[in-house]
């Protein structure tokens, strides 16, 4: 239970994907001017991730040892067609939902935190409940910086900014010390 | 007459990757390997060459192939096409390099979701011959070289004092060790699009 525990905390603050891996910034970057946009992509983001635990799973199991060359190509693939499918099924039974996440998922399927989510805990020789765990964990973790981010540039909207700082040199600048204030976490586990 | 302008054109189409159209000064594609790898010099190379040799031979193929490409399945068909040539170069640099390759790890494998290479073979690559397309992959990947290694080089100068593994500053000098963590790739990135801003500026007005 304790690693679980460790797993997850560990994805979601320590090692937090966008800000200490540099994963999934495009979005990171691109869609955070709203906060409930923000917000909803991070839930389409935890989503996608779920499916991409559940996907690199069955492959790890049944596929990749037979011909481990096929890693990549197949680990994309069959995500994108998974999500694809889902998408699909959402649209039928939740149109709901699917109005909330929908426009997103597409987005996402091609996003390097998904990609590398699935590499990460391959390479950690993550089992089913670990690869779940971890996959929730990073989720929350690209959940968190991306509302973070979304609030504060929220507030910098108001603010009388030089026409020079704006846009993307003041949002990887933001974007900076945010992942200071989360290298706090860094200790957190060793006791 | 036909021929100056075709070598104008021809330059023209390898040196916008390198200046106008830097790929990740001005178009800010390519963001997480710009930041996650170039924790110094020599990584931030490597990743500039791997990304050099996987965007030239997709760009190669996919112009090759445009005509018979159907239009429903292109990003796909392109995906597949980049996943290889990724596999090829991560084997590649496991059997020649395997100290670079083990930094590196996964994002090496990650040049897959590259935006700045599927971009290329999208906006370009589908709809022009191949030898512009070569051109324009050379162009774009030594201007994404480029920056990464400028990248590279300021963090590991400020926060290792070292210039590819080269000992600068001596002794006294004491390491800026933020640098070479995350958030000096956020700053460092920041600051330099800053100065480009400021150097596009002045020479607009």
């Amino acid at each position: 239970m304790n690693d679980f525990i460790w797993i997850f905390v560990s994805a979601l603050l320590v090692n937090n994907f966008t800000l200490s891996y540099f994963l999934g910034l495009c979005p990171f970057l691109g869609v955070s001017q709203r906060l409930d946009t923000a917000f909803r992509l991070g839930l389409a983001n935890i989503f996608v991730m779920i499916i991409t635990a559940l996907c690199s799973y069955a492959l790890n199991q049944w596929v990749l040892p037979f011909a481990p060359y096929l890693r990549l190509i197949s680990f994309i693939i069959v995500i994108a067609s998974a999500v694809q499918f889902v998408e699909m099924a959402m649209k039928k039974l939740s149109p709901d939902l699917f109005r909330k996440l929908g426009i997103f998922l597409p987005l996402i399927t091609t996003n390097c935190a998904i990609l590398g989510l699935a590499l990460f805990s391959t390479n950690k020789g993550y089992g089913f409940w670990e690869g779940l765990v971890y996959a929730l964990g990073a989720g929350g973790g690209v959940t968190l910086a991306l509302v973070l981010m979304a609030g504060i540039r929220e507030e910098t909207r108001l603010l009388n900014i030089p026409k020079l700082v704006e846009g993307t040199a003041l949002n990887l600048i933001i974007a900076g010390i945010l992942s200071m204030a989360f290298m706090g976490f860094a200790g957190l586990f060793s006791t | 007459m036909k021929s100056q302008e075709s070598i104008s054109k021809n330059s023209e189409e390898f040196l916008k990757g390198i200046w106008r159209e830097n790929p990740v000064f001005v178009a800010v594609l390519g963001m997480c390997p710009a930041l996650a790898v170039t924790n110094s010099a020599i990584n931030g190379l490597a990743m500039g060459l791997a990304t050099t040799f996987v965007l030239f031979f997709s760009s190669t193929l996919v112009s090759l192939f445009r005509s018979f490409i159907p239009k429903q399945v292109r990003i796909t068909t392109f995906i597949v096409i980049i996943a290889t040539f990724v596999t090829v170069v991560d084997m590649l640099l496991a059997a020649w390099v395997p100290d670079i390759h083990k930094e590196l790890g996964a994002f090496i494998a990650l040049i897959v979701v590259n935006c700045l290479i599927l971009g290329r073979q999208e906006a370009f690559s589908s709809k022009n011959p191949v030898g512009y397309s070569m051109l324009d992959a050379l162009g774009m990947s030594i201007g994404f070289t480029i920056a990464l290694l400028s990248i590279g080089v300021i963090r590991e100068i400020l926060g290792n004092g070292s210039l590819f593994n080269i000992d600068l500053f001596g002794q006294n000098f004491e390491p800026w060790i933020i640098m070479i963590l995350p958030p000096g790739g956020f700053l460092v990135l920041g600051f330099l699009l800053l100065c480009f801003n400021r150097v596009l500026n002045k020479k607009s007005s």
